[in-house]
């Protein structure tokens, strides 16, 4: 075993090759999923996982009687403002539905904030803040006032607080068509960091808005959020299956980021199979370097009696250590590059490293030299003495 | 020692061809009868392209005849697989070369255990006092901790006949042991293949390009153009 202390130069710079190859794997996975749970973390931070919606309406056709033909040019129906029909019921159902953590009833709708003469166009979220807060953390977002709603309170965002004028403690008109409209009371502003909520959603308690927006009693959306946030996609199925109403999750209605986050993985995943590939040559060629620098000493080790195996499994640990050594390098690398990352870096988010990231590094290392090991060992294990002893 | 005659290595009509099959078919060795015992110290000479080497190499196990047969210590070789032959190797057979082929990384003491531990690893104390004998039988105790670049080409071969007897072996093959290295040094080498020869009871079969050290030997077998031509017993 002791054969690959020589040629320390080789063995050094295959070793720093192999670390440099790894610290690229670890510090290139370790950014892209930081930066991608923290994309997703920022978007789901003010957004449910599922949302849960009364199914769009249809025009109903009368059966066909026997023997005609019909012509229809159907017009869609113009999608009224509808609640869920026995919302109580179906929130029952999905409380206690596998996978799934919170559960929020909401009515939303459209209506105008009027303060002085400003004018803008809001959207009203009735909640109930306890479950709300169980989706969508409103309350760690206040920066004036507090999270108050019902009685005449309402807490707006920032954006539309600057647009009306307003400070917490002032009061401003909402206007819901046909003439619906309730003077309210600013409790308090938040700052969700989204420039559309914060210049658009007004919150309010559930009563309040199902009577602006003339839903007695009704909600229009259940958010839910579920425990496993790649499973949305399953239990909005399972949902719709369930209810017969629409379900849509994050990974639906952000399709685009989703894509993104996609072809960013298969980047990630191409860039380190590619570096590994090479990582795996360069272990291949200065073992089959030093396969012939020692094609001599091989022919007195197979004359002296070691059996092909025994020489086969020397190239192969070769290899399997060089892989083991410089993934260890590697990863520490990798580590250090993340640190500084973390410490000197831009700062817009930070990048935890995953604990398994660095075993799982290190065995791939490992096996990657010793399947690159493998050609140069059977050419070792198969040199014939007689030709070797000879050989200059 | 004892009189008794014990056959170490008896060649039955070895024939030896190369390029089989090719219209470049060459045969080598024509059909060699030779017997050796544990008490002979042989010597193989004839000129070179005479076939000494592929005779060598076909003695040492690490070539296979194309026709007749070898028997190592009674048992017939021809239709060993590589495995078997590799361990009758490393049990039976000691090689020294021209060149001493040592590993450059290990030290003289390491070097001389090497056959042991390439077969079983960590070397046994019993291992270990062995090597320590044969290193002060070719003269080398203080020098047990040097590597083979520390070592001159007469302690470097020294070291490499200590690394050829470490197995107990019953034959030492020797090709041109003394080749490169200066008469008195040869004739230093010659005398411990003797010792070894007497103490051990180890058959010796050095090949040589010169008469004054073949004449050193008990016996002289000389070979031209892959016959046997001559084969002198000097008892003394």
């Amino acid at each position: 075993m002791r054969f690959l202390r020589e040629g320390r130069a080789q063995t050094t710079l295959i070793l720093v090759g192999i670390a440099v190859g790894v610290a690229v794997i670890v510090f290139i996975t370790a950014l892209i999923q930081g930066l991608q749970s923290n994309i997703i973390e920022r978007t789901l931070g003010t957004q449910a996982h599922v949302k849960v919606e009364a199914p769009d309406e249809v025009n109903l056709r009368a059966p066909l009687a026997a023997n005609t033909t019909q012509l229809v040019l159907e017009t869609r129906r113009a999608q009224r403002l509808r609640s869920i029909n026995n919302w109580q019921r179906v929130m029952a159902a999905l409380d206690t539905l596998p996978g799934v953590k919170a559960v929020s009833p909401v009515v939303s709708g459209p209506a105008f904030a009027r303060r002085g003469n400003a004018v803008k166009s809001v959207a009203l979220v009735g909640m109930d803040p306890v479950r709300y807060q169980r989706i969508i953390p409103i309350g760690d977002d206040i920066i004036a006032g507090s999270l108050r709603v019902g009685a005449g309170d309402a807490v707006i965002g920032r954006l539309l607080a600057d647009d009306l004028g307003a400070r917490a403690g002032d009061k401003f008109r909402l206007v819901a068509g046909d003439g619906r409209d309730v003077q309210l009371n600013i409790a308090g502003i938040f700052e969700l960091g989204v420039r559309e909520l914060d210049q658009r959603y007004v919150y309010l308690d559930l009563k309040q808005t199902q009577s602006l927006l003339d839903l007695p009693g009704g909600v229009t959306v259940i958010d839910l959020t579920v425990n496993d946030l790649f499973s949305a996609d399953s239990v909005a199925a399972r949902v719709a299956q369930l209810t017969g109403l629409k379900a849509e999750s994050w990974m639906q209605s952000n399709a685009q980021l989703m894509n993104a986050l996609t072809s960013q993985s298969l980047s990630t995943a191409m860039i380190s199979f590619f570096v590994a590939l090479s990582v795996a040559f360069g272990i291949a060629s200065v073992l089959s370097i030093s396969v012939v620098q020692r094609t001599r000493e091989i022919g007195i080790l197979r004359a002296m009696g070691t059996r092909r195996g025994q020489m086969l499994k020397i190239f192969l640990v070769q290899g399997a250590v060089l892989g083991f050594g410089g993934s260890a390098l590697g990863a520490f690398a990798g580590y250090g590059l993340v640190w500084v990352f973390n410490t000197f870096g831009p700062k817009l988010f930070y990048i935890p490293v995953a604990p398994i990231l660095v075993p799982l590094a290190m065995g791939l290392a490992t096996l990657t030299g010793t399947l690159a090991a493998a050609v140069p060992a059977r050419r070792a294990a198969h040199l014939d003495p007689v030709v070797a002893i000879r050989y200059v | 020692m004892s009189e008794v005659r014990e056959e170490v290595l008896r060649l039955a009509k070895l024939r030896k061809s190369y390029n089989v099959g090719l219209p470049t078919e060459i045969e080598v060795l024509h059909g060699i009868d030779l017997t050796l015992d544990r008490r002979d110290f042989a010597s193989l000479i004839g000129p070179s392209g005479s076939g000494k080497s592929t005779l060598l190499n076909l003695l040492g196990l690490l070539d296979s005849p194309t026709a007749g047969d070898l028997f190592l210590l009674g048992e017939s070789t021809r239709s060993m697989d590589d495995e078997t032959r590799t361990a009758r190797r490393a049990s039976a057979i000691g090689f020294v070369f021209q060149f001493h082929h040592l590993m450059p990384g290990f030290t003289a003491i390491e070097n001389i255990m090497m056959p042991v531990m390439v077969a079983q690893g960590r070397p046994s104390a019993e291992t270990i006092e062995r090597a320590w004998l044969l290193l002060a039988a070719v003269g080398l105790k203080d020098f047990a901790d040097r590597r083979p670049g520390e070592l001159s080409g007469g302690q470097q071969q020294r070291v490499a006949i200590a690394r050829a007897l470490i197995t107990r072996p019953a034959l030492l093959l020797a090709d041109e042991p003394t080749g490169n290295l200066d008469t008195k040094t040869a004739a230093d080498v010659f005398a411990l293949f003797r010792h070894f020869n007497r103490e051990f009871g180890c058959a010796v079969l050095v090949v040589t390009h010169d008469p004054r050290l073949s004449e050193v030997c008990d016996r002289t077998v000389e070979l031209v153009d892959g016959d046997l031509v001559s084969d002198i017993q000097r008892r003394r």
